[in-house]
């Protein structure tokens, strides 16, 4: 039993990056690749190994391979745990994560650096699998922290583009703030339990069940902040947008597929504690339907096919939020999954189309590629109908899932609801445009979309497009098979993954949430009950256990489908039937467009009054005054008085033997003399 | 018998000469020569108190007299190399005088 070796899996990787990143630069380019896939097909093997004896497998495994630290009676142990949901999350991170190794292949291999690049996505292996495997608080932060660092290496791989560098920075001071949460967090934890292990500390608050809300609240909020940090939550979402300065390959991997899945990953691991808190549980839902509606209205506007879909995977991850929110924290996993499949998927094929255009990213000067990069089209396509929610896709399953719990919670389920369809169809809306603008119509160029961008009120991207066109341009060409081999996989995966979790109110089982519910199982206590419906108002109160029905999740699967086949329609007529009307309609109502595509000026109001103090005080106060002033005046000043007074002292130092020797006999002599007559003879004899 | 205090003064006198010699002589050989005879004003007095030490317990005490030979010992090692220090400074210097050799200075 004790021989699963777990440790391997993340180690297996760091080994892949410690020999491309010490030993690359000097490596052929099919040695890195070697090494590098080697890195990442490992852990896929030891996972599918795993999912093959999983049957036979006692859950939770643990595995204990020795204490970190020992300091009083607090202790943390190097320990790795194996439960339905770590397995999961080790699916999709080294199934994905091995695709988009594949894929990188041929999209980074024209690119320098090109071992440096492989380098970090081992390194970004290695701290995503200890995240997911960690057994305690502890070493998840490892994991947490190490994925921000690798995030901030491939963020700002191109990083002689100041853009790409300024990106990075942005992504890691502003998860930064979130790891201060999660930080927080801890410091509680280990107040209030003495331990940072998951199973001792649920278990703990398992055997006292008169521990609710309180301190359990203020942990639940501070790993909320942490989460929405990584996981590109309001408030701290303004990082991810940013990302997308990486390689695209990146921006699939890390910001869609898995780093920004963390935060969910850890509330679901954490479920416990948000269980005995509706308050933290509450803010969760909030935090993830907000930002679902209010990432999908920026989504709209944005023209750079890269941040469409951040801003869609920013929508998604608040899906995946209020999942949780509504404690249905099987149906946010699992439309993490999905999510994985049809992101990863997305973003790699956009990938394609940007390699086929050399470079070009605004959608603006796309168009009418359907028929000359066909296979990119058609795997897109099935992302496309995945994240816009058609049945029997995978998106469909998974963000019906989510909106069905929610709908049947008790909380103001139903405005969670409501919000979420909204955002469905909004999602349906910007996929579609996307879809139509990249794919249908006639190829436009870069100085009509110039030109346009100059009519319309656009000014910030401009920079950007001259940066982004790169003067090699080739005709349009599909991708070679090695980037075109992980798409159709993952639009295999995207259109059958909904399978897993196929609903019971469809006809199916909905396997996937019984496999994880001994993971993510919430115990719900009749205190808790109470309170809740004290929290909620008496209306809910005999409506407390979630009360849906097959019949409930039909019609409500039906009515999603249906607002998907809106945000279809009315993007067909706005980018396929009439394609002049989007810049009419623009202009009608200017001040929302302008908002919109000005992303709620919400990087300006962090400007302004969050960055700009901290500059301000940074650059006058601390730099002007402490750095130079105290510290380097106090420095200075020590430094200047020992240089003085060794000059002066230096002057003995004469060179002239004889000087020596008359200083040597001059203090041998008051030496004889003091020991002759006594040191105080010496001072007092007058 | 001569009285221990004999051979104290006298070392002392030989030793302050030494002394002297070393600080008011500027020619690198007489500098050496006092320096011998520091050491062997030393020497005179290990001797005398070993001496001195056997007259007191009644029995021979040779660890003064030792002391002797290692100081002859080292001074003769001193003499060898100090001397051919002195032939190569003045091979390159074509000078002895001690207050033009100050190359070790700051």
């Amino acid at each position: 039993m004790n021989d699963l070796h777990l440790w391997l899996i993340p180690l297996v990787p760091f080994a892949g990056f410690l020999v491309n990143g010490l030993l690359g630069r000097k490596f052929p380019k099919p040695v890195v690749t070697a090494v590098a896939l080697i890195g990442a097909l490992i852990p896929l093997l030891q996972v599918s190994a795993l999912v093959f004896r999983f049957s036979s497998l006692t859950l939770p495994y643990i595995e204990n391979l020795g204490t970190w630290i020992l300091a009083g009676s607090f202790h943390a142990n190097f320990s790795f745990q194996l439960d339905q949901l770590s397995l999961v999350m080790l699916c999709v991170v080294t199934g994905v994560g091995f695709l988009i190794h594949i894929y990188s292949v041929g999209y980074m291999g024209e690119e320098e650096g090109y071992w440096r690049f492989f380098a970090y996505m081992n390194l970004f292996m290695f701290f995503m699998l200890t995240l997911v495997l960690a057994e305690n608080f502890l070493l998840m932060f490892v994991g947490w922290e190490g994925v921000g660092l690798a995030s901030y290496l491939l963020i700002g791989f191109y990083f002689t583009r100041p853009a790409a560098a300024n990106a990075g920075k942005k992504a890691f001071i502003v998860n930064r703030i979130g790891d201060f949460g999660f930080l927080l967090a801890m410091f509680l934890l280990i107040a209030h339990f003495g331990t940072l292990s998951f199973n001792e500390i649920f278990s703990q608050i398992g055997s006292h069940p008169a521990w609710q809300g309180g301190f359990l609240t203020a942990i639940g909020l501070f790993l909320l902040l942490g989460a929405t940090g990584k996981s590109a939550q309001i408030p701290l979402y303004v990082w991810l947008p940013d990302a997308m300065e990486g390689p695209t390959p990146v921006s699939a991997l890390i910001h869609a597929a898995t780093m920004v899945t963390a935060g969910v990953y850890m509330i679901a691991r954490t479920h416990v504690i948000f269980d005995r808190s509706a308050f933290a549980l509450g803010a969760v839902a909030i935090i993830g339907t907000a930002t679902a509606f209010f990432a999908a209205t920026i989504g709209i506007v944005q023209t750079d096919i890269k941040r469409v879909l951040a801003y869609s995977t920013i929508s998604q991850l608040g899906y995946m939020f209020l999942g949780c929110g509504v404690a249905a924290y099987s149906s946010g996993i699992f439309h993490l999954v999905t999510h994985a499949f049809f992101k990863a998927l997305l973003f790699l094929a956009a990938g394609s189309v940007i390699h086929a255009l050399s470079g070009e990213q605004d959608m603006r000067a796309m168009g009418g590629l359907r028929t000359k990069i066909p296979i990119t089209f058609w795997t897109m396509t099935a992302a496309v109908f995945a994240i816009s929610g058609f049945p029997p896709l995978a998106g469909f399953v998974s963000k019906d899932e989510i909106l069905y719990q929610a709908f049947i919670s008790p909380n103001g389920g139903k405005v969670f609801w409501a919000v979420g369809l909204l955002t469905a169809g909004l999602t349906s809306f910007y996929m579609f445009r996307l879809w139509y603008l990249t794919f249908f119509g006639e190829r436009r160029t870069h100085d009509a979309a110039r030109e346009e961008d100059l009519a319309a009120v656009h000014a910030r991207s401009d920079t950007k497009l001259t940066l982004e066109a790169e003067p090699h341009a080739h005709p349009v060409h599909e991708s070679p098979w090695v980037m075109l081999g992980p798409l159709v996989i993952l639009a295999i995966l995207s259109v059958i993954g909904g399978f897993m979790g196929w609903p019971e109110g469809l006809g199916g089982s909905n396997w996937f949430s019984h496999f994880l519910e001994p993971a993510v199982k919430v115990v719900r206590l009749p205190f808790e009950q109470a309170s809740v419906a004290l929290a909620t108002g008496a209306a809910n109160t005999l409506n407390v256990s979630p009360a849906g029905s097959k019949q409930v999740e039909l019609v409500l699967a039906l009515i999603s489908t249906l607002v998907a086949l809106t945000g279809w329609f009315i993007a067909h007529i706005l980018y396929f039937a009439k394609p002049e009307l989007p810049a009419r309609l623009a202009s009608q109502i200017r001040a929302l467009y302008s908002l919109l595509s000005h992303k709620y000026c919400v990087d300006e109001l962090y400007g302004a009054v969050i960055v700009a103090p901290i500059l301000f005080v940074a650059r006058w106060l601390l730099a002007a005054l402490v750095e130079r002033g105290v510290i380097d005046g106090g420095t200075l000043t020590a430094g200047y008085t020992a240089q003085g007074l060794g000059a002066l002292v230096a002057r003995i130092q004469s060179g002239n033997i004889r000087s020596y020797a008359g200083w040597l006999a001059l203090f041998g002599a008051i030496v004889l003399a003091s020991s002759y007559f006594g040191w105080t003879a010496l001072w007092f004899s007058r | 018998m001569v009285p221990i205090s004999y051979y104290l003064v006298l070392s002392a006198i030989l030793f302050s000469i030494g002394v002297a010699a070393f600080l008011i002589k500027r020619n690198i050989i007489t500098v050496f020569m006092s320096i011998e005879l520091m050491l062997n004003a030393v020497n005179l007095t290990f001797v005398a108190f070993s001496h001195q030490w056997s007259q007191v317990t009644g029995h021979l005490q040779v660890n003064g007299q030792i002391f002797v030979f290692f100081v002859m010992v080292v001074a003769a090692a001193e003499a060898a190399v100090g001397l051919a220090i002195i032939i190569a400074i003045f091979r390159a210097r074509n000078t002895l005088n001690v207050d033009s050799i100050d190359l070790m200075k700051l």
